[in-house]
């Protein structure tokens, strides 16, 4: 809980540090064949370890889409450029360490371990600084405004019956059995906020 | 070399909750006012429901001046320093915090302004806690009572009477002073889950009712009622329900022709002639410096940095800071106790996503000297408060009561089935000054400028520390009552950087003790007035807001009554 609470402090901190000292763009080549859309920040093999990651702390089962098909790691990617430009090398030397572990474990990239393995990796590091900020990110890829790109097609709001952003909510839509079907629309979806949006989703 | 500007009659410091309040009274008694702002002016459009921006990446104080004086802290003078927090807890604009504050608009209850002297004639003087500098303000309830009224009209605050001149109306809160009438709006509406919670609370005894907010529970004075839209904590208000002084009080008293709001000025002294009365102040708009001369000045730029300031603007007359002589300026320094509180898990759906942090249920009968205190180990109380409002980030990242790991298959059905059944109180409890509790300049920390940031040395006490556990059990009890499964108490942790910050500026009688008399002008310099949470001398259990404002309205109109007495010209 502590920690959490110093995340968000942490996270918020660079809010300021980006808009006082905007990063050049990104240096990042992408190596292999081109993603359906480009990265921002990261480089397609951290992108890829990134990916397996969230994967795992938001999995995809029987209780619906996870982290991946919200876009946690493409949220991630673009906020690196921006709001979280200050976690930039934490992430780069985070996923290395994320690698070296696996392969001490099997010899293979992280992304290439079993699910069972990609868990026991991520509980051996479950108290470091590093992982903590992997998943307080991760749940802000998820069940942030999909206006910051994450959050796809909803599926962190349906996820936990979020009814969605109104400009308005009646009595009804208060009583303890109210059935409020969602609403699918981003803050920056209302024509009001729609001339005022965040920089680039950052 | 500061541009010397026209001369006004009064400079206000800040166009926040008490500075947007106090200009309007001196306007319309056709007094000069220049309104000095760091922050801009806000629309609408500029308040979006958006909880990634608003809640977790700070704005918009990652981008202003406050965020580049976060008070440092440390619990006591040989203790290490806390983590800083990155994002300041106010903010900069015109309208300041109102613009995004939860609006819940108390006022004080009698036994408030009387602490010690009640303690002392109920339990006798050995019952106030050892270290304690509190004293009685020098003002009671009735005299602050029609100030509470103005304010409340103008801002637009909504809320049930429980004592309408010493009628007790059980709709309302029954252990409230008296009021000399009704609150302008009826109360917010009720939800599913507060009326239950209410149930509960009527099922223990207790005195449940709906709090009061400066918000709209319909059309009032041309600004729409309340949307219940959830993004009221920290996201202000697009259709101007909250009653921010940035869409009450201060576009009012600029119909005056009176009032002149500068935006983006940043003060960074107030300054004395000769005979160390106070002449005008200095500031900085972009790259320029301007001296602003003024027959009076009135700080209004919340307790840290009224405190600052006045440590800052050293002279000959004042060498240790401006109306310092007595070396109580930062004194009697205190913070709500109110972080510790209760989180609960319900075997139901709760449905608050929507609704507000105003939108809830109070319960007063452990606050103040409403219980008897005989067998207890402290003094004073705590308001319960519960209420109707969730973001989805925020739900997700719920406390998993024990019941689950925080990543993985297990977490996400424990959030999927449990997002909406969690519930957690606010718990605002009676927080005294001691002696070894204050702010000073940090030696070393600085802003961009150079100038010292604000220190504050201060921790929780005995007193406080029992008074929360106390008051946990009691909101332990009501969610027992009302269903819950599952309870945890959270720590009551330590006097940081907050939003309910007070004295330092205090008021009283005695200038030994006190920087600001009962009226809010300095012991030391008359034309000085000191506005907002640092002229209170107790922190009541409620929310400070409308007990500064009506201050802020009371020190407004003595100065404009008494213009001559004390303006320099």
């Amino acid at each position: 809980m502590k920690r959490r609470t110093l995340l968000r402090r942490a996270g918020a901190a660079s809010a300021f540090v980006a808009l006082s000292d905007v990063l050049p763009a990104a240096d990042a080549q992408t190596r292999r064949a081109p993603a359906r859309e480009p990265l921002e920040t990261l480089t397609q093999d951290e992108f890829d370890t990134l990916e397996a990651i969230v994967a795992r702390l938001i999995p995809t089962d029987a209780n619906g889409p996870g982290a991946v098909e919200a876009g946690a790691a493409r949220y991630i990617d673009r906020a690196l450029a921006g709001a979280l430009a200050s976690f930039r090398d934490t992430y780069r030397n985070g996923l290395a360490d994320m690698n070296v572990l696996a392969r001490a474990k099997k010899v293979v990239p992280f992304a290439q371990l079993s699910a069972a393995d990609q868990d026991a990796v991520l509980t051996s590091v479950e108290s470091a600084p590093f992982f903590a900020l992997l998943l307080a990110h991760t749940v802000q890829g998820t069940f942030g405004d999909p206006f910051y790109g994450g959050n796809r097609n909803f599926a962190g709001w349906d996820l936990i019956g979020y009814p969605g952003v109104r400009l308005a909510v009646t009595a009804e839509q208060q009583n303890l059995d109210a059935k409020t079907a969602p609403t699918h629309m981003s803050a920056y979806d209302y024509t009001l906020f729609s001339s005022r949006k965040p920089a680039h989703g950052h | 070399m500061a541009t010397e500007l026209r001369r006004t009659d009064v400079v206000i410091v800040g166009l926040g909750a008490t500075g947007g309040v106090a200009a309007l009274p001196l306007a319309q008694a056709g007094l000069d006012v220049v309104g000095l702002e760091v922050g801009t002016w806000l629309a609408p459009a500029d308040l979006s429901p958006d909880e990634l921006r608003n809640n977790f990446r700070g704005w918009p104080q990652s981008v202003q001046k406050a965020n580049r004086e976060v008070p440092t802290h440390r619990p006591n003078a040989s203790a290490p320093y806390s983590a800083r927090p990155a994002i300041h807890p106010m903010m900069n604009a015109v309208g300041g915090t109102t613009l995004h504050y939860w609006a819940q608009s108390w006022r004080l209850n009698p036994w408030d302004f009387k602490v010690a002297s009640e303690t002392r004639r109920r339990y006798g003087a050995s019952k106030l806690p050892k270290g304690t500098t509190v004293e009685d303000w020098p003002i009671g309830l009735t005299d602050l009572e029609p100030y509470y009224d103005k304010v409340e009209v103008e801002i637009g605050v909504s809320g049930q009477a429980g004592n309408i001149n010493g009628r007790i109306d059980a709709r309302g809160n029954i252990f409230e002073g008296p009021r000399a009438r009704a609150y302008p709006m009826p109360p917010l509406r009720g939800t599913g889950f507060t009326e239950m919670m209410a149930g509960a609370a009527r099922s223990l005894g207790w005195h449940p009712f709906p709090g009061p907010a400066a918000i709209t529970s319909g059309r009032y004075d041309g600004r729409s009622g309340c949307v219940y839209h959830g993004y009221c904590n920290r996201g202000g208000c697009h259709v101007s329900a909250k009653g921010s002084t940035a869409v009450t009080t201060i576009p009012k008293a600029q119909r005056t022709k009176r009032l002149t709001v500068v935006t983006e000025a940043h003060v960074t002294s107030i300054d004395v002639d000769a005979q160390g009365r106070v002449s005008g102040v200095t500031y900085r708009k972009g790259t320029e410096e301007f001296f602003q001369p003024a027959s009076v000045v009135l700080v209004a730029s919340y307790t840290y940095e009224n405190v600052r300031l006045l440590l800052l603007s050293t002279s000959k007359a004042f060498p240790q800071g401006l109306s310092n002589n007595h070396g109580q300026v930062g004194r009697h320094y205190f913070s709500h106790n109110q972080i510790a509180t209760v989180n609960a898990l319900f075997p139901r759906n709760l449905n608050t996503w929507y609704g507000l942090p105003a939108q809830g249920i109070a319960v007063d009968d452990w606050a103040d000297d409403n219980f008897d205190h005989g067998a207890l180990g402290f003094i004073g109380g705590g308001n319960l408060w519960i209420y109707s409002d969730r973001r989805p980030i925020a739900a997700a990242n719920m406390s998993t009561f024990g019941r689950a790991p925080r990543w993985g298959a297990q977490w996400k059905a424990f959030i999927k089935e449990n997002a909406d059944r969690a519930n957690t109180a606010y718990l605002q409890r009676t927080t005294l000054p001691y002696e070894d509790n204050y702010l000073d300049l940090d030696p070393t920390v600085k802003d961009p400028l150079g100038f010292p940031v604000c220190r504050i040395t201060a921790d929780y006490k005995e007193n406080e520390r029992r008074l929360a556990d106390f008051i946990q059990d009691k909101m332990v009890q009501w969610y027992r009552a009302a269903g819950a499964i599952a309870t945890e108490k959270t720590p009551v942790g330590t006097m940081g950087p907050t939003t309910h910050a007070y004295g330092g500026t205090r008021m009283g009688d005695n200038p030994e003790t006190n920087v600001v008399d009962r009226w809010g002008f300095s012991h030391e310099v008359p034309n000085l007035g000191v506005l907002g949470a640092s002229v209170m001398g107790t922190s009541g259990a409620r929310n400070p807001t409308l007990t500064a404002q009506a201050l802020a309205w009371r020190t407004a109109e003595h100065l404009a009554m008494n213009w001559k007495a004390i303006a320099v010209r």
